[in-house]
């Protein structure tokens, strides 16, 4: 358990590295959803090629590292009606609120910006109130 | 320097990836561990957002300081202060369905290449989800009838 920990404050600093590169060298917010969501809907325009090549070191790299070291396993549902339901809300949602763990979380917490911190306390209850529904009231997750 | 910032734009993707990998945020049991307050709690997600909202502070303060980025012409804009029904409802949204299956947007790329057809599923689904949002923007930005003041 305390190893898990100490992994996720070690990878946590990498992603806020990546994030800090991403600000200062290109001088963009490190918004997963964002990112991905311009290109779908069009908006991102003149950043349209910067964010496919974010996204394909982002795809690329961790595929990367588990082809070669080997096992790894997201242990996601198998369900396809849940996976599918939690696709869109996870779609429709980032990209009305403007933001998701990385944009919002990351990046917008550690400017204290308040939408970002705001956006964080009800993404994380929503998802506290679905997990105890779904895992301890209906028994589906 | 469109060149530059392209090379550049891959490096802190893939750097973000292998973040996310490392962290076990691309592992959905681990994310739905910290929604599970009722349950088996896991707060490893408190340690990776700590461990990258640390950095990302500093890169914050540094840019105060420069006129503009290494690569490019301007700094993001500061926040917008305006909070607005779409950040909340959104919020909800997004946050429900993340309490589903345990992935958000960055883990879904992330772990393409390994995380099966359910990964494959989610990931078509979000952007779906995504290309609908215009039209949800649309819907959200009409007045409402009832006199709503957002």
């Amino acid at each position: 358990m305390q190893t898990d920990w100490l992994w996720g404050l070690f990878g946590g600093g990498i992603i806020g590295m990546a994030a800090a590169g991403f600000l200062l060298i290109n001088g963009r917010i490190m918004g997963a959803s964002g990112i991905l969501g311009g290109v779908v809907d069009g908006s991102a325009k003149a950043s349209r090629r910067e964010n496919l090549m974010f996204m394909a070191g982002l795809i690329a790299a961790p595929g990367l590292l588990v082809f070669l070291l080997g096992g790894a396993e997201t242990h996601a549902t198998s369900n396809v009606l849940l996976l599918a339901a939690a696709g869109l809300l996870v779609g429709l949602g980032t990209r009305l609120a403007n933001g998701c763990t990385s944009g919002h979380g990351v990046c917008g917490i550690s400017r204290l910006s308040l939408r970002g911190i705001v956006a964080t306390v009800f993404y994380i209850a929503a998802g506290g109130l679905i997990v105890a529904i779904f895992r301890h009231g209906l028994g589906w997750i | 320097m469109d060149m530059m910032r392209y090379v550049t734009a891959a490096l802190f993707g893939a750097l973000f990836g292998v973040g996310l990998y490392l962290s076990g945020m691309t592992d959905t049991q681990k994310v739905i561990g910290w929604l599970d307050i009722f349950g088996a709690w896991d707060p490893t997600l408190a340690f990776v957002m700590g461990g990258a909202i640390v950095p990302m502070a500093v890169a914050w303060k540094i840019a105060e300081r420069r006129k503009a980025p290494a690569l490019g012409s301007a700094f993001p804009a500061p926040p917008e202060p305006k909070l607005g029904r779409k950040l909340v409802i959104g919020s909800l949204f997004f946050g429900a369905g993340w309490g589903l299956v345990g992935l958000c947007p960055g883990p879904a790329m992330a772990s393409l290449f390994w995380g099966g057809s359910q990964g494959f599923v989610f990931l078509v689904a979000m952007v779906i989800g995504m290309a609908l949002a215009p039209m949800a923007h649309r819907g959200l930005d009409a007045p409402l009838t009832t006199g709503d003041v957002t």
